[in-house]
C-alpha cells in the first residue's frame, strides 16, 4: 500500500447543491453580471428587457475588468440583492 | 579552551530526547575509530563520568557501564549526530561543546582532562552516523518529523498502480507524476528553511491559500529535487499577485502561460542550462520547476484546461517554461536589474507569454542593422497592426549578443533603439488599412506608434554559442487589464 499526500486545496467535496428551480420568475430580483467584455452590454440589455417583460426585477452589475475575478465586495452585494443570478461564460 | 564546533541538526528538534549533563559520546561498534578510542571512553568514565550512546551493538563498549542503546536513533537524529564518535559536553541540559572524530588535543580541551589515549595516534577521523545513512534517512525523517505534515493522507490500494491512481484523481498535467509520499515530501521540505505551514501565495482561480507544504507536494510530483524548491516558491510569489494576474493568464483564450526566467548564482547551484537548447528539452531543473508552478495552479488553484483555463490553443510552454539567463556571457546587465535587483541576486522573473519563435539574422555585423532586424520581426507579434498592447521578451543568442558587446552597447541603449526603430505611422495600423479589417482604432491614425510600450521589450541573453539566431516570446495583454512582468527574490 502506498500513502501519498493530497496535492489539492482539499476543498472537496466541492459539489454545491443548486437551489430548486423557481416555478416563475415573476416578482423575483434577477442579477445580471456583465464581465466587461466588448458588446456584452448589448446582449445583457436584451436579456434584461425579456426578463422584465416576464415580471422580474433586474439588477445590473459589472466586473471592473474581464481579466480578473469579481471583487469580493461585488460578489457580496450580488448575493444580498438578488434572488437569482445569471452568469455565463462566452467569448 | 578550544571553542567547540557545533553543527545544526538535520530537522527541527521535535520531542528531542534530553541529553544528560556531563560528558556524552555517541558511538557505533562498526566504526574502527570508535573501537580504537574505547580505552579513552573507559578512562573518561572513571575520571569524569561519561554517558555512552551506542547506535548498533548494545554491548559496546564493554568497559563502560553507563551505556544507552540508541536503537531507534532518536537521540542521534534529534541532536544532529553526523559522525561517530561525537563527543558532547552538556551543561544544564544544553549542549556546550562538540567534537567529531578523535583528536587528542580537542578532546582534552573539551573535557578538561589531560593524558587521554597515550598510546593512540593524535587524531583519526570518525565514521558516518547511522542516523545519516542514506538508506535510512527517509524512514527516520518520516518517523521523527512526519507529524509536521498537515496535508490529507491518501491511501492507495495495494492493487492500485500509484501512477494510474494519480491520473485518475485528476492531478496530472498529462504526464506521469512522482508519487508524493510523506518521505519524499519531507525530503523536499528540507530544501527550504521556510515553515511548512507558511502561506506562500493565494492561488487562482479558487483563490486558495497555498502553504509551503502544498507547494512541496506538487514540487515532488513535478520531479524536482529539494534544492529547486526555493525557486518554485519565488516563482509562485512572482505569479500569484495582482500585477502578474495569474488568474487572467489562466482564464484567457490566448495561448499564454507563465514564462519564468531565473537570474543569480542559484542557476549554477541547481544545474540549470542557459546554453545550447536553453528553451528545449533535457534539463531537469528548468523543466521541473516550470512544471511544479503549473501543477500548483492546477491542483491548489483548481485551474484546469476546459474549466477556468479557456485557452483556444494553449502552447507547449504551458506544461513548463522556465530557463536561466546566461549572465556570464552577456553583453548586458542581468534582467533582474530592470526590476531593481542588484546583479548577482537570485531572482525569478515571471512573464506572461506564448511560445518562443526564431529570429534569423546571419548577415548583420553591426548593432544598427541587427536592431532593425529585431524591430522588423517584432512587428509580427500577434498581429502587425496591433501595437503597444503586448510586451515581448527577446532571448538574444550569444552570436547576436557578441555584436552588441563589441560595440559596447548597454541593455537600455539596445532596447530603446529597437523600440524606436519599430515605430510606424498610425495610418498604416488602423482598422481597414492595407485591406485588413483588424487593426488599431481610428483615433490613432495621426500618431506614430512603436510596436511595444516603453519598457515593453525585455532582453534576456541565453542560447548556444553557434547560430546567428535569437528568439522572441510574445506576451499577453499588458498593464492593468492584463499582466505586468514581476520579479521576486529567491530565499533559501
Amino acid at each position: 500500500m502506498t500513502t501519498v499526500l493530497d496535492p489539492t486545496n482539499e476543498r472537496a467535496p466541492a459539489e454545491w447543491q443548486r437551489r430548486p428551480r423557481p416555478a416563475s420568475i415573476e416578482g423575483k430580483v434577477i442579477g445580471l453580471l456583465d464581465i466587461s467584455k466588448p458588446r456584452g452590454d448589448v446582449f445583457l440589455d436584451r436579456l434584461a428587457q425579456r426578463l422584465t417583460e416576464h415580471g422580474a426585477t433586474v439588477e445590473r452589475f459589472a466586473k471592473p475588468t474581464f481579466t480578473k475575478p469579481a471583487p469580493i465586495d461585488l460578489r457580496h452585494e450580488i448575493s444580498t440583492k438578488c434572488d437569482l443570478v445569471i452568469e455565463a461564460l462566452a467569448d | 579552551m578550544t571553542v567547540a564546533e557545533t553543527t545544526s541538526p538535520p530537522g527541527p528538534r521535535l520531542a528531542a530526547p534530553a541529553l544528560p549533563d556531563g560528558l556524552v559520546v555517541v558511538v557505533k561498534r562498526e566504526c574502527e575509530t570508535c573501537v580504537m578510542v574505547e580505552p579513552v571512553l573507559s578512562d573518561l568514565a572513571q575520571r569524569a563520568g561519561l554517558t555512552v550512546y551506542v547506535q548498533d551493538d548494545p554491548g559496546f563498549p564493554a568497559s563502560v557501564t553507563d551505556r544507552i542503546h540508541d536503537d531507534d536513533l532518536s537521540l542521534s537524529w534529534h541532536h544532529g549526530i553526523e559522525t561517530v564518535p561525537t563527543l558532547l559536553r552538556v551543561v544544564d541540559g544544553e549542549e556546550a561543546g562538540r567534537e567529531v572524530g578523535w583528536s587528542r588535543e580537542r578532546w582534552e580541551a573539551l573535557t578538561g582532562m589531560d593524558g587521554l589515549g597515550p598510546g593512540l595516534p593524535a587524531m583519526r577521523p570518525g565514521c558516518g552516523s547511522e542516523s545519516v545513512d542514506p538508506d535510512r534517512t527517509d524512514e527516520l525523517r518520516v518517523r521523527f518529523t512526519g507529524s509536521r505534515l498537515r496535508a490529507r493522507h491518501i491511501e492507495l490500494a495495494t492493487l492500485e498502480d500509484p501512477f494510474e491512481a494519480m491520473f485518475d484523481r485528476g492531478w496530472s498535467d498529462g504526464l506521469p507524476l512522482v508519487p508524493p509520499t510523506p518521505a519524499r515530501v519531507l525530503a523536499m521540505l528540507d530544501g527550504t528553511s521556510r515553515d511548512p505551514g507558511e502561506v506562500v501565495a493565494v492561488v487562482p482561480p479558487d483563490l486558495a491559500d497555498c502553504t509551503v507544504e502544498k507547494v512541496a507536494i506538487n514540487t515532488v510530483m513535478a520531479g524536482c529535487r529539494p534544492e529547486y524548491l526555493p525557486v518554485v516558491l519565488a516563482a509562485l510569489e512572482a505569479t500569484c499577485n495582482d500585477d502578474f494576474n495569474m488568474h487572467g493568464l489562466l482564464a484567457t483564450t490566448m495561448p499564454v502561460g507563465p514564462v519564468l526566467i531565473v537570474n543569480g548564482p542559484v542557476r549554477h547551484r541547481i544545474g540549470m542550462n542557459s546554453g545550447r537548447n536553453v528553451l528545449g528539452q533535457g534539463n531537469r531543473a528548468g523543466l521541473t520547476i516550470g512544471r511544479a508552478v503549473q501543477l500548483v495552479v492546477r491542483n491548489v488553484g483548481g485551474g484546469r484546461p476546459g474549466e477556468v483555463d479557456r485557452a483556444a490553443h494553449g502552447n507547449p510552454g504551458k506544461l513548463s517554461f522556465c530557463f536561466p539567463e546566461d549572465e556570464e556571457g552577456s553583453p548586458f546587465t542581468p534582467l533582474c536589474t530592470e526590476f531593481g535587483f542588484e546583479a548577482g541576486t537570485d531572482t525569478v522573473t515571471a512573464f506572461g507569454g506564448e511560445g518562443p519563435r526564431c529570429v534569423v539574422d546571419q548577415l548583420s555585423r553591426d548593432p544598427e542593422s541587427l536592431c532593425r532586424t529585431f524591430a522588423a520581426c517584432l512587428q509580427t507579434a500577434h498581429h502587425p497592426k496591433l501595437v503597444m498592447a503586448f510586451d515581448v521578451v527577446l532571448v538574444m543568442g550569444p552570436e547576436h549578443g557578441r555584436i552588441f558587446a563589441e560595440a559596447g552597447w548597454t541593455r537600455t541603449q539596445t532596447r530603446d533603439r529597437i523600440v524606436e526603430l519599430s515605430v510606424r505611422p498610425g495610418a498604416e495600423l488602423v482598422r481597414g488599412a492595407g485591406g485588413i479589417t483588424e487593426g488599431m482604432p481610428e483615433q490613432f491614425a495621426d500618431h506614430d506608434l512603436p510596436k511595444v510600450r516603453p519598457h515593453g521589450l525585455r532582453i534576456v541573453h541565453a542560447g548556444g554559442g553557434a547560430g546567428l539566431f535569437s528568439m522572441m516570446i510574445t506576451g499577453w495583454v499588458n498593464g492593468e487589464k492584463g499582466t505586468d512582468p514581476a520579479c521576486r527574490a529567491i530565499t533559501s
